[in-house]
């Protein structure tokens, strides 16, 4: 499972004041809380933060390489920023994120091809999140096709099924699922598959406990990278017990210790 | 059309462990091993790299050639009583390093003393430069009084000490992190095990990269194929990225072919297997080669004419 820390995210309080008073040993900590905690990788987001996108996610990237030469998932919906972010970051990269509309996609693939970095690929269009399993797939497949058409490898492909919380759309969490199993079958080597794990919680009561159990199942259909709160200790411990179900990781009797030491 | 390019590309390596230590490491050893560091499955040159070639160690102990096999027994007639000329032959027939065992400690032997098996260590140590592994009886608490003599009296000389269980690894890590060598860590046939004893001793301190793992040996025809299928797997494992199983992998060849009736029957006995000469070593060298091509990295041999064998063989065929 490769695990995307979600924490170094504006929309956090603590981070909203960290960037606005330049504290980096506040954003270190997060970072290095989270990486200590299972994360492979870090995402980034300024969140609604006073100042320029640009300069504050510059600084944050900043902060973290100082401390880590875990990859970066630079998470923001401005291609310029991303643009120059890419550019900024000596870590290695993940942009976070494109949408499956074609003309987004001749954009960003060809950036992440010249960068070397990784690319998130959301199955939402223009018409918004699909609400079936087809519209995933067909999405999907538009994803797919782009980034082999512009010579991106599979492998560093992520395709985000896009979850939406349980209590608002009851129907999605089975979608997503839907859609992996038909997904992975479309190329081989089959792409990544990634989904803004949280999000399928939002606002719910038993966050925690949704997020687990959800992981568990995504796991099971194909998922093996999410962008989640690694610092969910239970959580990141379903996510590896899982796999080691699925003979992804290999059972020995201290397999989160296993786990934990080959980061 | 261009062929499509089938190379496999692994996120994972091999460790390379290196067991001796010259003059200028600190040891007395006039060469030093080191095995592992390939990054691709065994004997596919097109697609990995393959630093080392395997090492041969062969067998010396300190109860004799009792019970060994007359094929063997022909070569060793003149050495088997004195240690270091025993092993001073072993250098001449081109042994890579020198496998001591010490069942003369064991218990249904002579039951020789820690100190008395230590002094066995720096016997052979002066009697050869080179590099030692040093394997214990077995006994969980006759090891554990007598490996950390031995790992003292080795102290400087960056040795291999097996072996390390599940249920008696404390003792011997212990003393191999006191006295900086390397630790051969055993686990029967399972590469789940092997992954849980690499992680028990890591958490008493011994680095990932200082461990040589046994998977148990099994001889052609006796359960090889098990110990085989273990080493891919846990290979495929190790090149994947688990680092638990990145160890190089050590197999004891020379001992199991020495209970194999195919191997060991002479000729008299057994007129339809043919010369005893001809098959004995060709047993060991046969086992030997198949084990490379599963991964494995270290083979302890008995019988010169099967290390002459074995490793000519490698060479014509190692990528």
């Amino acid at each position: 499972m490769f695990v995307i820390g979600e924490r170094i995210n504006g929309m956090f309080v603590k981070v909203k004041k960290a960037i606005e008073a330049r504290d980096k040993s506040a954003i270190q900590k997060i970072a290095r809380r989270q990486l200590d905690a299972g994360a492979d990788a870090l995402d980034i987001n300024v969140g609604p933060v006073r100042g320029s996108a640009l300069d504050n996610m510059c600084w944050m990237i900043e902060a973290v390489e100082e401390v880590t030469d875990a990859p970066i998932c630079i998470d923001t919906p401005k291609f310029d920023v991303m643009n120059e972010a890419l550019h900024a970051c000596s870590n290695p990269t993940i942009i976070n994120s494109t949408k499956a509309i074609e003309e987004e996609l001749d954009r960003y693939v060809p950036l992440a091809v010249e960068t070397g970095s990784q690319l998130v690929a959301l199955t939402i269009d223009k018409t918004g999140v699909p609400k079936d399993v087809d519209g995933r797939v067909a999405m999907g497949a538009t994803i797919i096709t782009k980034a082999m058409e512009h010579g991106l490898d599979m492998r560093d492909l992520y395709v985000d099924l896009v979850i939406i919380p349980v209590n608002v759309a009851p129907k999605q969490p089975a979608a997503v699922l839907g859609a992996i199993g038909q997904l992975k079958m479309f190329s081989d080597p089959p792409p990544n598959f990634i989904l803004g794990l949280s999000n399928v919680s939002q606002s719910c009561k038993e966050r925690s406990l949704l997020n687990s159990a959800f992981v568990a199942m995504c796991i099971g259909a194909g998922l093996n990278a999410a962008i989640m709160d690694a610092l969910d200790h239970e959580l990141m411990e379903i996510a590896i017990t899982a796999e080691v179900l699925l003979q992804k990781q290999l059972y020995c009797d201290d397999y989160i210790a296993a786990y934990m030491s080959n980061k | 059309m261009a062929v499509p390019d089938v190379k496999e590309n692994f996120s994972g390596t091999i460790n390379e462990v290196t067991i001796g230590a010259t003059s200028e490491e600190g040891g007395t050893r006039t060469s030093t091993v080191t095995i592992g560091g390939e990054t691709g499955y065994p004997m596919l040159g097109f697609e990995a790299e393959y630093p080392h070639p395997p090492a041969f160690a062969l067998e010396i102990s300190t109860a004799g050639v009792e019970g060994w096999h007359d094929e063997c027994r022909k070569h060793l007639a003149d050495v088997a009583g004195d240690l270091g000329a025993w092993a001073a032959k072993c250098e001449e027939w081109g042994a890579d390093m020198i496998c001591l065992c010490l069942d003369a400690a064991h218990p249904d032997n002579e039951g020789r003393s820690p100190q008395q098996c230590a002094d066995d260590v720096k016997r052979v140590l002066e009697a050869t430069g080179l590099p030692l592994l040093v394997w214990g009886t077995d006994v969980d608490e006759v090891d554990n009084n007598v490996l950390p003599k031995c790992t003292q009296a080795a102290a400087g000389e960056n040795c291999l000490f097996g072996t390390a269980k599940e249920d008696n690894y404390r003792t011997i890590a212990a003393s191999c992190l006191a006295d900086n060598h390397k630790v051969l860590a055993e686990a029967p046939s399972d590469i789940n095990l092997s992954k849980q004893l690499h992680i028990l001793l890591r958490d008493v301190g011994v680095d990932l990269a200082d461990m040589v793992m046994h998977p148990t040996t099994g001889a052609l025809g006796f359960g090889m194929v098990y110990i085989y299928t273990t080493i891919e797997r846990g290979r495929i494992a190790a090149l994947s990225g688990d680092r638990l199983l990145q160890q190089p992998v050590l197999v004891n060849i020379g001992k199991e072919i020495g209970r194999v009736k195919e191997a060991v029957s002479p000729a008299q006995a057994d007129p339809q297997w043919g010369s005893h000469e001809v098959r004995a070593p060709l047993w060991e060298s046969a086992s030997a080669i198949s084990y490379v091509e599963s991964g494995a990295e270290l083979l302890v041999l008995r019988n010169p004419e099967a290390l002459r064998q074995a490793k000519t063989a490698i060479e014509s065929m190692w990528p």
